[in-house]
């Protein structure tokens, strides 16, 4: 999923970046955004994003450029309109909600994931209807990813969002992809069911489900498995992420995704048996 | 296989022909804890399978002192990845001879997970090998530059620089207790309150927790 969107970055601050100078002022951004060199356009949406440029005129900005119609790759994708919608996820401003509602119906597959990310990372409830009409493949003129046509949508990113957002309704919808042929897919609707699940016991059986994800074969999709259950921050999962067969480094970031849930649901300044054995965890790790 | 020659042992290493092949071999001969082992798992370290290299760091690490002066030899090497391996070993071991490589490490290496090793490791050192008279100064030393890395970029860097401060504080000699003692607690004590990961505040909680600095 990112090797478009990566190459397209070390495109953009290969080429821009020579142009532009490592360090761009806001003002310089903003104008570059809106300039006609197409390749500073990209990379200034990417800054902005980057340094959460958190300015009006730079959202601004960056909602007009969902709209561009300028920048297009072979395959007819939209790499402005990507980085602007992963820039206004990080840049937090409610404006952008309803723009990137409407970039959920973008026929640009990457432009879609972004969307559906930004609006996870900006939790507006407002986003939620069309993210189900999208997720049923309800919206006409939307084009399957280039690189894997089984994935007709950005599946993991609007189930992601969904159960971010606390979806409740899209429940049963969500559930139909516990047995997707991408495991991707199914390990985020296990995360997304554990986030809106109605009790802590089936809470339970997603998270446990994760886990079971952390033995599979596959390095890639263990790491996956660690990055759901650090978001989810499933407790349970401590000594199975330690014990995994991965990188240290992404191991140390789960435990932390746990440590950091669990600190936040304890009231008192003292620290809960569950984070010190968490934290000797992760000790171990260094 | 308990009681092949280690010669044997290398000579598969050096033969493995695929990834999975080095892995076993190299975990053969790691298990053989044999000081001709050493040349052959050093080597292991700078060839590109993480797999390998873990196991060679862990045979290294059961091998201890006598790995140390080749390991700190290897560092003269150009090989990056190799060096980054060598410090997770010397790190593991903790023999003070390592000092002033893990100084360098942990404050000034770009790769973090390089820093971070090497910040655990300044609090394992083994001070009872060292010459006691030069303890209270290699100590401070250590001491200076683990609060430094607590101001490291990298959460995870901050994170092994307060555990590497914990288990400093518990090994230091004597003559300079008191005062490094001090300077640690007023260190994580801004941590607890004004570091800005939370992991970090309740990791240094833990630390003025553990040393009775509460």
């Amino acid at each position: 999923m990112a090797s478009d969107s990566g190459s397209e970055n070390s495109r953009a601050s290969s080429s821009a970046k020579a142009a532009a100078g490592d360090a761009l002022t806001v003002e310089q951004a903003i104008a570059y955004l809106k300039g006609s060199d197409l390749s500073l356009r990209v990379y200034a949406a990417w800054w902005l994003g980057r340094f959460r440029i958190n300015d009006d005129h730079a959202v601004a900005a960056l909602i007009d450029a969902l709209a561009d119609e300028d920048d297009r790759t072979v395959a007819g994708g939209y790499p402005l309109r990507r980085n602007a919608a992963r820039a206004l996820g990080k840049l937090g401003d409610q404006k952008a909600v309803s723009a990137l509602v409407d970039s959920l119906g973008c026929s640009d597959f990457y432009v879609r994931e972004a969307a559906a990310q930004a609006l996870e990372m900006l939790g507006n409830q407002k986003s939620v209807p069309r993210l189900i009409q999208l997720l049923k493949n309800e919206v006409p003129g939307t084009q399957p990813s280039p690189e894997q046509p089984i994935m007709i949508q950005p599946y993991d990113a609007l189930i992601e969002a969904l159960g971010t957002l606390g979806a409740v309704e899209a429940k049963a919808l969500i559930a139909s992809f516990l047995d997707h042929p991408v495991e991707r897919v199914q390990y985020a609707a296990a995360r997304s069911l554990y986030q809106i699940a109605s009790d802590t016991q089936e809470a339970q059986q997603y998270g446990d489900r994760l886990i079971q994800a952390l033995s599979h074969q596959k390095l890639q999709l263990r790491r996956a498995a660690l990055a759901d259950l650090a978001a989810i921050g499933y407790l349970p999962a401590a000594k199975a992420i330690a014990e995994t067969l991965a990188e240290n480094s992404l191991k140390l970031i789960a435990l932390k995704g746990l440590l950091e849930k669990e600190l936040q649901q304890s009231d008192t300044n003292q620290l809960s048996h569950e984070s010190i054995q968490v934290m000797q965890l992760m000790d171990t790790l260094l | 296989m308990q009681n092949q020659p280690v010669s044997s042992l290398i000579q598969a290493v050096e033969q493995a022909s695929s990834p999975l092949d080095l892995l076993k071999a190299v975990r053969a001969l790691a298990a053989a804890r044999h000081p001709e082992a050493i040349p052959t798992l050093l080597e292991v370290l700078g060839f590109n399978n993480p797999g390998a290299a873990v196991a060679a760091v862990e045979g290294l690490t059961v091998l201890g002192a006598e790995a140390v002066p080749p390991l700190l030899k290897q560092l003269d090497d150009h090989n990056y990845g190799a060096r980054a391996w060598a410090i997770r070993a010397l790190a593991n071991i903790g023999d003070p001879r390592s000092l002033a490589v893990l100084l360098d490490a942990a404050t000034a290496d770009f790769a973090l997970s390089v820093r971070r090793a090497a910040a655990r490791g300044l609090g394992n050192l083994d001070w009872s090998q060292m010459a006691e008279a030069e303890v209270p100064a290699a100590q401070a030393q250590a001491v200076t530059a683990l609060l430094q890395v607590t101001h490291d970029a990298e959460w995870i860097v901050r994170y092994a620089a307060v555990v590497g401060l914990q288990s400093l504080a518990q090994r230091l000699h004597p003559a300079e207790k008191e005062a490094q003692r001090q300077r640690i607690q007023q260190r994580l004590a801004q941590l607890v309150e004004a570091d800005p990961v939370a992991s970090i505040q309740a990791r240094s909680q833990l630390a003025l927790s553990e040393l009775g600095m509460q």
